[in-house]
C-alpha cells in the first residue's frame, strides 16, 4: 500500500506543495507585518486619560497613547522586584506614549494594569506636534500674541488653528528663502571662493581679478544680506505667537507657535477627520524633509537619493554588461579562457557587498577620487571633491556589483536566439555587426530587461556598501538641484535602507522610532517593486515585439 | 540539348521552341566548383567535388540524409565560415572568381549569393522590414525606393496581393508557407545572382510547397538557382539538373530527365527507384 503510494509519486506532490506554501505563508507574513504597522503608524490614536495609582498608594493623572502592552508571570514580575500579592498569576503592564519629553525627561512609560484606577478619553486632549522634543499631550487653556492673552477657554482651540495656519505659512516662506536662495547664493559665494582660489595658484591673482572677485562678492553679499534680513522679519513673525498647555501633572507650559507643525484633538476626531489627517500624515512622510535625528517628519531625501542613485546604476551597469556579454558570447573563441571567464563572474555575483565596498571605498573614492581632485580641483583642496564617498562612486560600486547579473542574463538571451535568424541576416550580405545591431541585440533586448530588474532589486536593497562609499544620514542638500550643473555627483545622499539601519538602531529615543523602522521598510519595498515593476512592463513590451520564432 | 527535349511530351512546342532558344542564349556557367574537399575537425564530408551549374538554370542536388548536399550548398556562400573547425580544400568558381581568395568580402559575396534555408526564417520585425532589411544594410533609407523593391520583391514571391495591406503587420503572424515566400522575397529583393534553396519545402505542406515550386520555376528566369531536396518527384519537377550526392561524393550529375530515365551508375539507379536512401 504504502509502497504503491509512493511510487504513485503523490508524496512528491504534496512535498512540493508544503514547501511551496511555506515560503508562501513567510513572504505574505513579512510582507503584511510590515504593511500593516508601517501604514498603521500615521493613525492617529486615541489619547488616553489614566488615573493612576504610584507605589506609594498616591493618585496621579497621567496623559498618553496606549502604545503596547506585555504579560509576565507573576514568577518572573517577583524576581524583577516587583511587589505581587498571592492571588495574582500575572502582571499586566501598559506602555504608553506620555511625550512632554521637555517636562517630563522620557516619553514613554510602562505602567501596570492593577494601578489603573480609571481610563477616560476626554474630548478636550489635545496632541501638539512639535519641530523638537516630540509630541507634547495636555489641554490648551491660551493662545498668547507677543505676550499677551488673545484668546482663552472655548474659543482658544479655533483661534490657535487659525494662527498656525498662518505661522507654517511663515515657516514655508523661510524654508524657501533658506534652502533655495540663501542656498543658491552660498553654492555661488562657494565658487567663487574656489575662483578665487584657483587663480591664486595659477598666478593669476593680479588687481584685474582681485576687483572681479571683490565685486562679485559684494553682489552676492548683498543679496544675502537682504535674504538675511527678510529672514530676521519672518523669525520675528513666526516667533510672536505662543500657546499655554497644561499638563496632565497640572502645571503650565508655554509653546512657541513657532515650534508647532500639528496640532489636533483625536478623541474628537470622527472618520472622516481621521483619515484627512491620515492623509496629510502620509503626504508629509513622503515629500518632507526628516526631523528630529530622522525620528519625525518625512524621508523624501532618502527616497529621492534611493531612486537617483539606482537609476544611475542602471544606466552604467547596462551597457558594460551587455558589451562584455556580447563580447563574451559572439566574439571570444569559447574555449578554456573563456570558461574561466565565465566562472569568475558568476563567483563575482557571490562575493559579499560589503567587500564591493571596500573596493569601492579603496579604489573608487581614494585612487580615482584622489587623482580626479589633484588634477581637475587642487583650488578645492584640502576639502575633497570626487575624493570622498559620493553618489558617483556609489552608483559605480553598486554598478559592479550587480554587473554579473546583467552579464549572465544578457548571455543566456543572446544564446537563445535561433541560429537560423543569424544566418538569415548573414544570407543577405549583413556583416556580423549589421547582424548583431539589426536582429540580435533587439531580438535579446528582453533579457537584457531581465538582467536589469535583478540588477535593480539587488542594488536597491543593498546598504552594506554604501555605508562606506556615499550613503549618510543627513544630507544638508539634494544630490539634484537648480544650481549648475544640476546633477551633483560628489555629494552624499540618504538612502532608505540606510534610513531603516539608522533610525532603527542608531536612534536616541527607540520607542519613538520603531513604527517609523516599519514604514520605512514598507516604503523602500513599494520603492523596489515600482522600479521593477516599470522594468518588468518595458520588457514584457518588448517581448511582445520580439517575439522568438517558435520552435 | 537532350534533357529539354525528353520533357517536351508534357507542354506544347511554341514552349520548347522558346524554351530551347533560351537554353542556347544563357548557356554558360554560373558556378564552377573545383576539387572540393571540406573537413569537420578531422572528419571529412566532401570529397573532391567537381561540378558546373548553369546560369538561370535550377540545379538540384539529391542524395539520402547526411550526403553532404547541405554543406555542399553552404560552400556557394561560404555559410560553412560560421562554422567552428571547418577546413575547405579546392575553389568554387562565381563567374570565374574564386569566392574563397583571401580578397574576397564575404558580406558583398553573399548579396550575390543569395540564400533560403530549410525552414522559414523571417525576423521578429514587419513584413515590409523583413524585406527591406538587405536593403537598409546597404545603406539604401529612401523611403520610395524601399517601397518600390519591396513590392517587386513580394510580387516576384507571389506574395503582393496576399499581403498589400498587412505590410506593418510582424512577419511571424504569417502562415509556414507565406514566411518561407517572404523569405524568399527578402533573398530576391538585394538582387542576388544565385539563389541557393535548403530543402525550402520540406517544413510545408503540399498546397504551400505547390506554390514554392510555381515560384522556382519563374524565378529561374532571373536567377541561377539550386536547390537541395530530399524529394525526388520535386526535383524532377522544378529542376533542369540534376546531381546525385552519396557519402560526400558526387556519384553523377547530368540533366534531370536523363538522371531520373537513364542513369549511368548503379548507385544512382538504386536510390531513385528507392531501394535505398
Amino acid at each position: 500500500m504504502i509502497k504503491e503510494w509512493f511510487k504513485s509519486g503523490l508524496p512528491w506532490v504534496w512535498l512540493n506543495a508544503a514547501a511551496v506554501s511555506v515560503c508562501l505563508i513567510m513572504i505574505v507574513s513579512v510582507l503584511g507585518l510590515i504593511a500593516v504597522r508601517g501604514a498603521s503608524h500615521f493613525w492617529p490614536a486615541q489619547v488616553v486619560q489614566f488615573a493612576y495609582q504610584d507605589d506609594g498608594g498616591q493618585v496621579q493623572t497621567l496623559i498618553g497613547e496606549h502604545v503596547d502592552s506585555s504579560v509576565t508571570p507573576a514568577v518572573m514580575a517577583r524576581a524583577n522586584g516587583i511587589k505581587m500579592a498571592d492571588n495574582e498569576d500575572t502582571l499586566i503592564q501598559y506602555l504608553v506614549k506620555t511625550g512632554n519629553r521637555d517636562v517630563t525627561g522620557s516619553d514613554f512609560r510602562w505602567i501596570q494594569e492593577r494601578h489603573v484606577k480609571s481610563q477616560q478619553t476626554p474630548d478636550d486632549i489635545m496632541v501638539i506636534e512639535r519641530r523638537e522634543w516630540g509630541n507634547f499631550y495636555g489641554r490648551l487653556t491660551a493662545v498668547k500674541e507677543s505676550g499677551k492673552v488673545i484668546a482663552s477657554g472655548a474659543n482658544a482651540n479655533a483661534i490657535a488653528l487659525q494662527k498656525l495656519d498662518v505661522t507654517l505659512g511663515l515657516f514655508k516662506d523661510i524654508a524657501h528663502i533658506e534652502k533655495k536662495e540663501i542656498g543658491a547664493v552660498n553654492y555661488d559665494l562657494e565658487r567663487l571662493r574656489l575662483k578665487q582660489k584657483k587663480l591664486q595658484l595659477e598666478q593669476q591673482w593680479d588687481a584685474k581679478a582681485q576687483q572681479e572677485v571683490a565685486a562679485e562678492k559684494a553682489a552676492y553679499d548683498k543679496v544675502y544680506n537682504a535674504y538675511q534680513a527678510q529672514l530676521q522679519g519672518l523669525y520675528q513673525k513666526a516667533r510672536q505667537d505662543s500657546l499655554l498647555v497644561k499638563t496632565d501633572s497640572g502645571s503650565e507650559v508655554e509653546i512657541s507657535l513657532a515650534k508647532v507643525v500639528r496640532l489636533y484633538q483625536p478623541n474628537q476626531m470622527g472618520v472622516f477627520a481621521k483619515i484627512g489627517h491620515y492623509g496629510s500624515k502620509v503626504v508629509e512622510f513622503l515629500t518632507e524633509d526628516p526631523r528630529e535625528a530622522n525620528t519625525e517628519g518625512g524621508i523624501f531625501p532618502a527616497i529621492f537619493g534611493t531612486v537617483l542613485m539606482v537609476m544611475m546604476m542602471a544606466v552604467m551597469v547596462t551597457p558594460f554588461g551587455v558589451i562584455a556579454a556580447v563580447y563574451l558570447r559572439e566574439y571570444a573563441k569559447q574555449g578554456f579562457v573563456t570558461r574561466l571567464i565565465r566562472i569568475a563572474v558568476n563567483n563575482l555575483a557571490g562575493v559579499p557587498s560589503i567587500v564591493y565596498g571596500v573596493f569601492g571605498l579603496g579604489f573608487f573614492v581614494y585612487i580615482l577620487g584622489g587623482n580626479i581632485d589633484q588634477l581637475f580641483f587642487p583650488e578645492a583642496a584640502p576639502a575633497p571633491v570626487f575624493g570622498t564617498p559620493g553618489l558617483l562612486w556609489a552608483s559605480i560600486t553598486l554598478a559592479l556589483l550587480t554587473l554579473p547579473v546583467v552579464i549572465v542574463s544578457t548571455e543566456e538571451g543572446l544564446s537563445r536566439i535561433p541560429k537560423s535568424i543569424r544566418e538569415g541576416s548573414l544570407a543577405l550580405g549583413a556583416t556580423k555587426l549589421e547582424t548583431l545591431w539589426l536582429t540580435v541585440l533587439p531580438m535579446a533586448s528582453p533579457a537584457m530587461m531581465t538582467g536589469l530588474i535583478l540588477a535593480v532589486a539587488r542594488a536597491a536593497g543593498e546598504v552594506a556598501p554604501l555605508m562606506l562609499v556615499g550613503v549618510v544620514k543627513m544630507a544638508p542638500t539634494l544630490p539634484l538641484d537648480g544650481n549648475f550643473p544640476f546633477l551633483h555627483l560628489d555629494r552624499k545622499f540618504m538612502h532608505l535602507g540606510f534610513h531603516i539601519y539608522d533610525v532603527g538602531f542608531q536612534s536616541p529615543n527607540v520607542e519613538a522610532a520603531r513604527p517609523l523602522v516599519y514604514a520605512t521598510s514598507l516604503l523602500l519595498v513599494v520603492v523596489i517593486l515600482g522600479l521593477n515593476l516599470s522594468a518588468i512592463l518595458i520588457r514584457n513590451h518588448l517581448r511582445e515585439k520580439y517575439r522568438a520564432l517558435e520552435g | 540539348m537532350t534533357a529539354q527535349e525528353m520533357r517536351t511530351h508534357a507542354i506544347d512546342i511554341n514552349s520548347v521552341l522558346s524554351s530551347r532558344a533560351k537554353h542556347q542564349e544563357t548557356n554558360e556557367v554560373s558556378i564552377k566548383v573545383e576539387d572540393l574537399k571540406l573537413f569537420y575537425g578531422q572528419k571529412q564530408a566532401l570529397y573532391g567535388i567537381n561540378m558546373e551549374m548553369p546560369k538561370k538554370k535550377v540545379t538540384a542536388y539529391i542524395g539520402p540524409s547526411g550526403c553532404g548536399k547541405s554543406t555542399l550548398l553552404r560552400c556557394i556562400n561560404r555559410m560553412n565560415d560560421l562554422v567552428d573547425n571547418v577546413t575547405i580544400e579546392g575553389q568554387i568558381l562565381l563567374d570565374n572568381e574564386n569566392i574563397y581568395d583571401k580578397s574576397v568580402n564575404v558580406a558583398a559575396l553573399r548579396r550575390r549569393v543569395g540564400m533560403v534555408f530549410q525552414k522559414p526564417n523571417p525576423f521578429p520585425k514587419s513584413i515590409f522590414e523583413n524585406v527591406a532589411y538587405g536593403l537598409r544594410i546597404q545603406g539604401i533609407n529612401d523611403k520610395r525606393i524601399l517601397e518600390e523593391t519591396v513590392e517587386n520583391a513580394l510580387r516576384g514571391a507571389a506574395l503582393w496581393d496576399e499581403m498589400k495591406d498587412r505590410l506593418n503587420d510582424n512577419a511571424l503572424g504569417m502562415s509556414g508557407g507565406q514566411q518561407q515566400r517572404l523569405v524568399i522575397a527578402r533573398a530576391i529583393a538585394i538582387e542576388p545572382e544565385v539563389l541557393l534553396l535548403d530543402e525550402p519545402a520540406s517544413a510545408l505542406d503540399p498546397i504551400s510547397t505547390l506554390k514554392i515550386e510555381e515560384l522556382i520555376n519563374e524565378l529561374k528566369e532571373k536567377y541561377t538557382i539550386v536547390i537541395v531536396t530530399h524529394n525526388m518527384q520535386q526535383a524532377a519537377r522544378v529542376s533542369d539538373y540534376t546531381a546525385f550526392m552519396y557519402m560526400g561524393e558526387l556519384i553523377e550529375m547530368g540533366t534531370t530527365s536523363e538522371l531520373f530515365t537513364n542513369p549511368k551508375k548503379k548507385q544512382t539507379e538504386d536510390y531513385i527507384t528507392g531501394r535505398y536512401g
